[in-house]
């Protein structure tokens, strides 16, 4: 018989290891050797935190009571897991992106970043799981007593609830050493993790152990066993078929919803073959844990007294064949099941707890909220210890009111069905993007209250809470609210009742709810992102970071993430957008990473309002979606504007150029020319000069010598005053003074006045005349109109190279016009020319220096000043002048 | 969601096998529920004239299915990993489809 003392020091011992175990593999993923504690066989293990005490002992005392039906809470596990594809893969991908915490942020991070939901969904946890620690806390105890009284009669002269007392409070310890170390960015607790694998495998050789002792070493083999059972009073197939179906599916779902249970699967891992791993792994661990729990029962049965406590079957028939070590071996088992489920599930709550309550509270508290001066985290810190302390407090002072009473299995029940409502909100938002947070509110609320007035009340008794008139009559004789019997339904299983009501009132009230409320658009974003998480598993939201002011982040993230992590976080960031020194500047996208990392730590709703409390924009509203889109839509117009606007400049200063260039060609010409006509008026000043010198000082000279001399300055003066009467006839024209002395005259007529002026000295020029069918009558100046013929005429005469040089002149009539052409046979002018030959000063190629270059400029100044126009056309082989006069000028004449 | 312009309307031989063991991998969690809820369908001793199912035809019978399960899951778990070595990227793929 082992001794109670002996028991505990065994206890102390494996507490020891326990502790050395989660110190080493701390160390280790410090110093970033901790590879191997992120294996899929960890991951795996770490998962049997399902299998509690409860399932330790309970399952046995189950099997002793009812039969194959313990076996329900191992399947809804186990077609969880087999069936990942469906729920986890999208659990665990979303919980990676969106950096979830714990069941709590998921649901309030889906629906909007609401608190409120938060705060309701850890309130619910905490109620729903703090029977279940007791629930550990009373199966510790109880076997402790065991072994101080192997006959479970009295309790040994052992105080239970000083017992239950140190229990609580070690396993405390243990939560807030390992659990709140720090504050890690990613929710992680190598430590406990590596503890709860090892104490998953010590509970599966423990539970092994005393199943091969009891099939092998009392009942003698398989086929023995397999007779015994069919002998026993359980041997034959009994069961109830709604508690069968309904427990597959309420272990199922309290699989996925259990806090704990979320902080393993999705929190602790991040890596999706691990899941597909444990999705074949992890069945056959829970196929192993229940393998051997209808003989253990069978046997239980057989050899011990009647009235013997089932539930602690695992241990007693071991004692009770004299199998001390085998007996401590199991104690140790259902010691590691109850620790470790106590310890994860405190480390989820606390984290709810002090995420979605206390911070929440205490930034309130602190008035200017996220801008308060000191560090953040040990504030986290010291909430989440407190949450822990509290949160096992509560259920040891569950065990106490309680005393221990009931059957295991059944407060584990309850507890599942509590946890449970959590579903619909849960798979309805990572499935149904039209999810709403009213909906989601209304159907928890719901399916707690009923869950509360179902199950949880009556779990403590008739005239506990509930008394019993309230279960015979309903309260206030009201017959349908019966609370084992809702709306008359009567004669079911309670706890089938309860799941069965509670959860179709749940999801009713969520889909009505989400159906006709409309949500904010916050909601809407982060739905679209859970739903299609695999199609984009990036984020659409942005803050509109104008408001915020790095250096106020900065101070905010140090005092949250640490100050080295967060300097860290930002020079990284800095570094990226390629900014000097420690600060980023403040982008939507940084600001999203920002708040991901800091929500790592305290949740996303708090996250969310700390930074929208320093950027300012505390959610996204259609407004802001609408302004974004404006802004845009601006942007887009004045990129157009400037675009028209570039090439509108472009274009002005290519004219600028060409400009340019034309004016510097011209003042060229000019320079050219007054060397030019300096020269020209030089030359005949100087014979005029010579001659008249010859005159005046040569006495003797003939008369006809005398006549010759004279007649050369007359011609020079008359070169001289031609000369300068174009130079003034253009200036006039120019400036417009010029009076035009209007007559009505035929156009043919002023051709021929021009050509016979022209040809009065005999030229070599062939003139041909091509006329129109009618005689064109004009009305205008007819002596301007001529001298502008005149002009042309004897430039071609002069410039004309042509072996035969001939100019044709054609009348033409043209849509409204009357135009002459004048067209000759010569040397095209060369095309770099062309814009200049109507400027003044302008000579091509002037070899004999008789033209002053000013006549085709007077010509155009005549035909502007005439209403009309006159132009230069380029031939293959030759050259046209055109003038034209406009219709009016000539229909007038008629 | 629009991304891929012109997803081929027949896939290779490889993504196309993948797919389909994708396919039996989520129908196998629907094939353990019917075959667990039999028992539901099994004669009980207390009511009617057929003798009730033994224990031992019981356990035999649960966990015979649940290991029948587990190899299932394993084996479409190793041929999915032999299938998918080449094109990791197909499975992301797929999840966007029906």
């Amino acid at each position: 018989m082992a001794s109670l003392n002996l028991l505990i020091g065994v206890c102390l011992g494996y507490v020891t290891l326990l502790f050395g175990v989660a110190f080493v593999a701390e160390r280790a993923a410090a110093r970033g050797k901790g590879a191997w504690l992120r294996s899929p066989l960890v991951y795996t293990l770490s998962l049997s935190i399902y299998c509690t005490a409860w399932t330790f002992y309970g399952a046995v005392g189950y099997a002793a009571r009812s039969g194959m039906e313990f076996v329900t809470i191992y399947l809804g596990p186990s077609l969880v897991m087999i069936g990942w594809w469906w729920v986890l893969r999208k659990l665990v991908r979303i919980g990676r992106t969106q950096r979830v915490t714990s069941i709590a942020d998921l649901i309030s991070s889906r629906y909007g970043k609401s608190n409120t939901l938060a705060i309701i969904v850890t309130v619910m946890a905490v109620i729903g799981v703090t029977p279940y620690i007791a629930l550990q806390l009373q199966s510790v105890t109880l076997s402790l007593s065991i072994f101080a009284d192997p006959s479970g009669a009295t309790d040994g002269g052992m105080n239970l609830l000083s017992a239950g007392f140190w229990v609580a409070l070690g396993l405390a310890l243990f939560t807030v050493l390992f659990g709140t170390r720090n504050l890690n960015a990613n929710e992680r607790h190598d430590g406990v993790v590596i503890a709860v694998a090892v104490e998953a495998v010590v509970k599966l050789i423990a539970l092994l152990a005393v199943g091969i002792f009891v099939v092998w070493g009392i009942s003698g083999g398989i086929t023995e066993t397999m007779a015994r059972i069919d002998a026993s009073e359980i041997g034959q197939w009994h069961m109830d078929r709604s508690r069968w179906a309904a427990l597959t599916v309420l272990s199922g779902a309290a699989f996925l919803c259990l806090p704990r249970m979320f902080q393993v699967l999705v929190v602790e891992h991040d890596d999706e073959r691990h899941l597909h791993i444990a999705s074949w792994a992890f069945p056959i661990y829970l196929m192993l844990m229940s393998l051997f729990v209808v003989p253990i029962a069978v046997v239980g049965l057989d050899l011990l007294p009647a009235g013997s406590n089932p539930d602690l079957f695992v241990l007693t028939v071991p004692l009770s064949q004299g199998q001390d070590g085998l007996a401590i071996l199991s104690f140790l088992g259902g010691f590691s099941s109850a620790t470790s489920m106590v310890i994860v599930a405190t480390l989820a709550l606390s984290t709810m707890v002090s995420n979605h309550v206390v911070m929440p509270i205490y930034l309130s508290l602190q008035g200017e909220g996220a801008t308060v001066s000191g560090d953040v985290r040990s504030v986290v810190i010291l909430s989440r210890r407190a949450s822990i302390l509290i949160i096992i407090a509560l259920g040891y002072l569950y065990y106490r009111i309680s005393g221990g009473s009931g059957a295991l299995a059944a407060i584990g029940l309850i507890s599942f069905a509590g946890v449970a409502q959590f579903l619909p909100s849960m798979l309805g938002g990572i499935f149904w993007r039209g999810a709403t947070r009213v909906g989601a509110l209304c159907g928890l609320v719901t399916g707690f209250t009923i869950w509360i007035y179902a199950s949880l009340l009556p779990s403590f008794g008739t005239d506990v809470v509930l008394s019993q008139s309230v279960f015979d009559m309903g309260p206030l004789g009201i017959n349908w609210l019966r609370p084992q019997a809702l709306f008359g339904v009567d004669g079911l299983d309670p706890t089938v009742h309860a799941v069965l009501w509670s959860l179709l009132l749940n999801t009713g009230a969520f889909v009505v709810g989400s159906l006709v409320s409309f949500p904010t658009p916050l909601e809407r974003l982060q739905g679209a992102q859970f739903v299609n998480i695999f199609a984009h598993s990036g984020h659409a939201r942005g803050w509109s970071a104008s408001v915020a002011e790095s250096e106020d982040l900065m101070i905010m993230a140090q005092r949250i993430l640490g100050a080295r992590e967060a300097q860290d976080l930002f020079r990284t960031e800095a570094r990226k957008q390629g900014v000097d020194g420690h600060l980023p500047e403040p982008t939507p996208d940084f600001l999203q990473r920002l708040e991901r990392e800091l929500s790592a730590s305290v949740g996303a709703a708090t996250a969310h309002a700390m930074i929208s409390q320093l950027v300012g924009g505390t959610s996204v509203s259609v407004q802001d979606l609408m302004a974004v889109a404006d802004e845009s839509a601006q942007l887009l117009e004045y990129s157009s504007q400037l675009e028209a606007k570039s090439s509108e400049l472009s274009h002005t200063a290519l004219q600028l150029r060409e400009a340019n260039a034309k004016l510097t060609q011209l003042s060229v010409q000019k320079d050219a020319f007054l060397s030019q006509i300096s020269h020209e008026l030089r030359t005949p000043m100087t014979s005029i000069r010579s001659f008249s010198e010859i005159l005046r000082d040569t006495k003797r000279l003939s008369g006809e010598e005398k006549t010759k001399y004279a007649s050369i300055i007359h011609v020079e003066a008359i070169r001289l005053t031609r000369l300068l009467d174009d130079l003034l006839d253009l200036s006039v024209l120019e400036n417009g003074q010029v009076s035009l002395n209007e007559a009505t005259g035929a156009m043919d007529d002023v051709i021929d006045h021009a050509v016979a002026t022209t040809q009065a000295g005999g030229a070599t020029l062939r003139i041909a005349r091509v006329n129109g069918p009618v005689r064109v009558m004009v009305h205008t100046d007819l002596d301007r109109l001529a001298q502008v013929f005149i002009n042309l005429v004897s430039n071609a005469q002069k410039y004309c190279k042509a072996d035969v040089p001939e100019l044709t002149i054609e009348l033409r009539e043209e849509q409204g016009n009357v135009e002459v052409y004048f067209t000759d046979n010569g040397v095209p002018i060369p095309n770099d020319t062309r814009a200049l030959i109507f400027e003044k000063f302008a000579r091509i190629d002037d070899q004999d220096g008789s033209g002053a270059g000013l006549g085709l400029a007077i010509c155009r100044e005549i035909m502007a000043r005439l209403g009309g126009d006159i132009f230069y056309l380029p031939m293959t082989n030759g050259n046209r002048f055109v003038v034209r006069l406009p219709q009016t000028l000539a229909l007038a004449a008629q | 969601m629009g991304k891929e312009q012109n997803p081929p309307v027949f896939l290779e031989r490889r993504s196309y096998r993948q797919r389909r063991l994708m396919d039996a991998l989520r129908l196998l969690p629907l094939v353990g529920m019917m075959l667990w809820m039999v028992p539901v369908l099994w004669p009980v001793a207390d009511t009617g004239d057929v003798p009730p199912i033994k224990m031992s035809q019981a356990i035999t019978y649960v966990f015979a299915v649940w290991l029948a399960l587990i190899f299932a899951t394993a084996g479409l778990w190793s041929r999915l990993n032999d299938v998918s070595s080449g094109n990791p990227s197909d499975d992301d793929a797929e999840t966007t489809g029906p």
